[in-house]
């Protein structure tokens, strides 16, 4: 066998004064890095299939682990970094696409990082969330073109309007689309206690509703993707909503693919396929080819659950994502999610996660922008996604146009995930993307789901915090409120397309 | 007024059934009567003792302060000598009597002494009591004793042996029967602890008994054996066997066969006259029949059951195990119900490794575990003795099982459940 | 009474029960001092039981009719006054393994690293969390009120 040029990405550095070699490293890491060696009653390690994923150096009870990168460098090269030069070596070796897992880690512009929030000085008081009630409610849905009463403008008037479904959010933040399949059972109830324990929504992804976790239907948006997979009328009806999954930021334009060695029984009975055989979405519903076609779809489903459920349809952001939106709004839909760039993913082609679509900041600021110059803005509410990171980036997101967004790295983050973006492996030796029983029951949905109920409650105070500190008390008064907002180190181009200020304008 | 109980015997049934009482009753009246002068303590520490691995206050089986701490009246240095079951009165030899509510025969055994020319010179002993443990300790101490004969090949010779041994005396034991532990053991393991006590300088007789023992001055100086040999040695220890204090039962009329025959309460024929623990013939669940079983674990329970009764709280019987432990040259063996059952019969699985003195021989019925034998490897034993105990079904777990492959994994799922969450525990 | 509860479904094997049982039964308390200086005399008294993905972690199950009370010959094995938790006192036993013989969880076993004592699990006599479940990364033991002492 040739020689393989790979180099260790890790060096794993072991403090032998404090390790009392337990083998508590040797029994956590699924990828064979700690081996113990009896002879001499120490405990060695292998780095070069360290993944970084750092539960040896959580779990070692003496805290004798440490994990660096390898610090060996490539003669330095501004056109060929060392990343490009692994690639080419692994592709050389191999033949194959490579693939990795979750969100785009390129340096493209955050541009959530140059967007700094206004407050109140002076001229108009600000809001103690800790004196005056704060409203972090929100509802997602279609909203009428204006409100009819009858009884007159007299005492007791009665809404005569038939309001669409709503989604009632305590928090304006929903777990996002991750299918069991990619993810653990136990991830997955993580998930549906946490959105039922916050008064939120998780969302299923296309990989169908486990019987165990339909008692949490109430807090359950329904996928339906081009795989169909677990689709049928139970399913539909046991959520508070349907998502009509078009595409994902990490990989917009193509399908998924679940490999047979992680359809286990369980995972089969809800796709409801085969055992072991390949979960594959195609890159494309097959029955949508048209604006139209998508209409037919919403309205099949709306039709399925007697117009009882909001419907939303999920895009990438990808570069005309305006008019795109502007269909899917006429199309029916009640709300629609958009993904951007730098959004999660299970498995993605490597290239492809890093080098195709938009960053959501510019998408969202563009589709709010091209629905309210329709008039259509009310007609559908807007969910953005793609690596919201912190509270800040909520407070920025609604001020930009969003009506509530979806986390999905974030809340894999407080389950334990460390991001070593080696989830298509398989061996998630945090037990999040894995359906290796020795791996799964590493997550205990108990602790799971305190973990993201934790995180959105530290998010809810920090966003009446900053809203306290605009003056504003109720989350539907920031929406869309972009004076909020001022761009730091951005060029008109970009200020433009954000519909922003400059800081200092 | 409140209830009066009395107790006769001050061991492990006594101190079962005190606490016993204690748990649902703080009013009754209890009381105690023995013939020992001693506080509580452990007979079968009696051979650590002998053995001069523990110090006498270790013999203590519960604290000085149990009597007070459980309000017991202990009428010590005393002995009933009759029981009127109809006037529920008891006489005794100090010429007292105890009214009673409720009684507990509590009377242990005593040992037997095959009748032996000569078993009257100095050096002879017995060995269950403190009382006959100080003896001996006191004529090692007095005399020049280098050597020791112990007639018996059971459970009490072999403890005493390997006591002797481990103060350096020679010793030699003589059995009756063809095996040493042959009420216990099989073949194999008996021979296995023969050969460990060989190894430590035992001589064994099986097939063999004392005819007559010889004396000098007073003194034991040899016995002869029945096959005609003579073998000088300085002390002769009788550790045949104990057999039930039946008497006091006998003469009261309750119906008595080897011991005082009891139900599941341990109530015997007679109203409000119970008895517990050696001397009584309580339900042996491997033999599915009554039969008397002068082990430790029984005593206690059996106790227990009888002084839960008294004070109307019911915890039937589910039935003893018979089972014991030795040990030999420090390779500790175990016997758990019926682990020397014939083959045929029974399925027996055996594995043996002979150099590391490992044996283990397991036997099944109808699926069901009814016994064990386990020679030096005797790690979480207890799991087969549960099996047993509770008839658990282990067809599906067979291999693992029989293999010694010991593991809670390896059982029943519903039984594991139960043994996981704690016996008598529900959630 | 407080007893330790296992969910084996979420025992990930990790054995850091182990570690930390030994740790706290130690002279040092110190987990680095416990394995270098005072390992040859220490054993764990939790036993993690493992086949294929399924484990847990065993200690005494705290019977409510402790078959190793009745069995025990030296008056060790007793239920603790003040917390009701069945503790053998090292102090009085023989190693007679009587207890060994009669616990039906096996989770009683032989020290024979000094004297000859039963080993098993004391609830951290005095601890208001033992040791396994305090260190327990999975919440795979807990420590509730369960049973009829409750």
């Amino acid at each position: 066998m040739a020689l393989s040029l790979a180099t260790s990405q890790f060096i794993i550095e072991r403090d032998e004064t404090r390790c009392i070699a337990c083998q508590v490293c040797v029994r956590q890491c699924a990828n064979d890095v700690h081996y113990y060696d009896e002879e001499n009653d120490r405990v060695l390690s292998n780095d070069a299939s360290c993944v970084g994923c750092h539960r040896c150096v959580t779990l070692c009870p003496t805290r004798a682990l440490t994990v660096r990168r390898n610090p060996l460098e490539f003669r330095p090269n501004a056109n060929w970094a060392a990343e490009t030069l692994r690639n080419i070596y692994k592709q050389a070796e191999t033949g194959g696409m490579l693939l990795t897992g979750m969100g785009c880690d390129q340096p493209y512009r955050i541009y959530w990082d140059h967007i700094v929030l206004n407050a109140s000085q002076v001229t108009n008081p600000s809001i103690d969330p800790l004196r005056e009630p704060m409203e972090l409610r929100t509802y997602l849905g279609a909203k009428p073109e204006r409100l009819a009463l009858c009884g007159g403008a007299q005492r007791n008037p009665v809404l005569e309007t038939v309001l669409a479904p709503q989604l009632q959010l305590e928090v304006p933040v929903m777990f996002s689309a991750m299918s069991y399949g990619s993810i653990s059972f136990n991830a997955c109830a993580s998930l549906a206690r946490a959105a039922q324990a916050a008064g939120t929504y998780y969302n299923t992804g296309e990989g169908g509703l486990h019987p165990a976790l339909y008692e949490y239907g109430a807090n359950t948006i329904a996928q339906v993707a081009s795989g169909r997979f677990g689709v049928h009328l139970g399913y539909l009806n046991t959520a508070a909503a349907l998502e009509i999954k078009i595409g994902q930021g990490a990989k917009p334009g193509i399908g998924g693919h679940l490999p047979g060695e992680k359809v286990s029984l369980d995972i089969s009975r809800t796709r409801m396929i085969p055992e072991g055989a390949d979960a594959i979405s195609p890159a494309p519903h097959h029955d949508i080819y048209s604006i139209e076609d998508l209409r037919q779809l919403i309205y099949a489903l709306k039709e399925a659950t007697h117009y009882t459920k909001p419907v939303s349809v999920k895009v990438a952001a990808v570069h005309n994502i305006a008019p795109i939106v502007s269909g899917i709004v006429r199309a029916g839909a009640d709300i629609v999610a958009i993904d951007g760039l730098r959004g999660g993913t299970g498995a993605a082609p490597t290239v492809v996660r890093n080098n195709v679509g938009i960053p959501i900041e510019l998408a969202l600021a563009a589709v709010d922008q091209r629905l309210r110059e329709e008039g259509i803005r009310h007609r559908a509410s807007i969910v953005v996604a793609g690596s919201i990171r912190s509270s800040a980036d909520v407070v920025k997101a609604i001020a930009l146009g969003a009506d509530a967004v979806y986390i999905a790295t974030a809340a894999l983050v407080a389950m334990g995930c460390h991001l070593c973006q080696n989830c298509y492996t398989g061996k998630c030796n945090w037990g999040i993307a894995t359906q290796d029983p020795y791996l799964t029951k590493r997550l205990n949905p108990e602790i799971g789901s305190r973990r993201l109920v934790n995180l959105l409650r530290a998010w809810s105070l920090e966003i009446k915090e900053m809203m306290g500190g605009m003056g504003v008390n109720a989350i539907e008064s920031l929406r869309g409120n972009r004076d909020h907002l001022r761009g730091v180190g951005l060029n008109q181009v970009e200020l433009d397309t954000l519909g922003i200020r400059a800081a200092g304008q | 007024m409140s209830m009066r109980i009395v107790i006769i015997g001050n061991s492990a049934t006594a101190v079962g059934a005190v606490e016993s009482i204690r748990q649902y009753d703080q009013a009754a009246e209890v009381m105690i009567i023995s013939e020992e002068p001693h506080m509580i303590y452990s007979r079968p520490l009696l051979s650590h003792y002998l053995a001069g691995e523990i110090e006498r206050p270790r013999l203590a089986y519960r604290g000085a302060d149990f009597y007070v701490k459980h309000h017991v009246a202990a009428v010590l240095e005393d002995r009933v000598t009759a029981i009127e079951p109809d006037a529920h009165r008891v006489h005794t030899a100090s010429g007292a009597e105890y009214a009673y509510d409720k009684l507990l025969i509590a009377t242990g055994g005593q040992p037997i002494v095959p009748p032996t020319p000569g078993q009257e010179a100095e050096g002879v002993f017995t060995m269950t009591r403190l009382l006959d443990a100080e003896r001996l300790l006191t004529y090692l101490r007095t005399h020049t004793v280098r050597r020791a004969v112990v007639v018996g090949g059971g459970m009490i010779g072999m403890k005493v042996t390997d006591a002797l041994v481990k103060r350096g005396l020679e010793v030699t034991m003589v059995e009756l029967a063809p095996l040493i532990l042959s009420a216990a053991l099989d073949q194999t393991a008996s021979q296995m602890l023969s050969g460990l006590l060989r190894q430590a300088g035992v001589e064994i007789h099986t097939g063999n008994s004392v005819s007559e023992i010889g004396a000098r001055g007073g003194h034991v100086a040899e016995v002869a054996l029945k096959d005609g040999r003579t073998l000088p040695c300085d002390t002769v220890i009788f550790g045949v066997g104990v057999r039930p204090n039946v008497e006091l039962a006998r003469q009261a009329g309750l119906r008595v066969n080897r011991g005082i025959v009891v139900d599941e309460y341990m109530r015997t024929s007679a109203v409000d006259v119970y008895a517990a623990g050696d001397v009584a013939e309580a339900y042996d669940l491997v033999v599915d029949m009554n039969r008397t079983v002068a082990i430790w674990p029984n005593a206690y329970r059996q106790g227990m059951i009888a002084g839960a009764h008294m004070v109307g709280v019911l915890r039937p019987d589910k039935g003893g195990v018979a089972m014991n432990t030795v040990e030999a040259m420090g390779v500790p063996a175990m016997s758990i119900g019926y682990g020397n059952a014939p083959e045929g019969e029974y399925e027996v699985v055996t594995e043996l490794d002979a150099p590391r003195h490992v044996y283990r021989r397991l036997v099944v019925k109808e699926n069901r575990l009814v016994g064990a034998i386990l020679v030096g490897q005797i790690e979480r034993a207890g799991i087969y003795t549960g099996l047993i105990r509770h008839r658990i079904d282990i067809s599906e777990h067979r291999r693992n099982l029989l293999s010694g492959h010991l593991s809670l994994l390896s059982l029943p799922d519903q039984y594991r459940k139960h043994v996981v969450r704690g016996v008598g525990i529900e959630v | 009474m407080k007893r330790i509860v296992i969910h084996e479904e979420y025992c990930i094997g990790c054995h850091l029960c182990e570690i930390h049982c030994l740790v706290q039964h130690s002279s040092s308390r110190d987990i680095i001092k416990a394995y270098r200086l005072e390992r040859s005399h220490l054993m764990p008294r939790v036993l993690v039981e493992e086949s294929g993905p399924i484990s847990f972690a065993l200690q005494c199950r705290q019977c409510e009719e402790p078959a190793c009370i009745e069995a025990c010959i030296s008056g060790a094995m007793h239920r603790d006054e003040r917390t009701g938790a069945v503790i053998c006192d090292e102090s009085k036993c023989v190693g007679c393994w009587m207890c060994i013989m009669v616990c039906p969880a096996g989770a009683i076993r032989q020290n024979l690293l000094g004297t000859r004592i039963a080993s098993k699990c004391d609830l951290c006599y005095g601890a208001d969390v033992p040791a396994c479940v305090a260190h327990c990364p999975n919440e795979a033991l807990t420590y509730e009120e369960v049973g009829e002492g409750r």
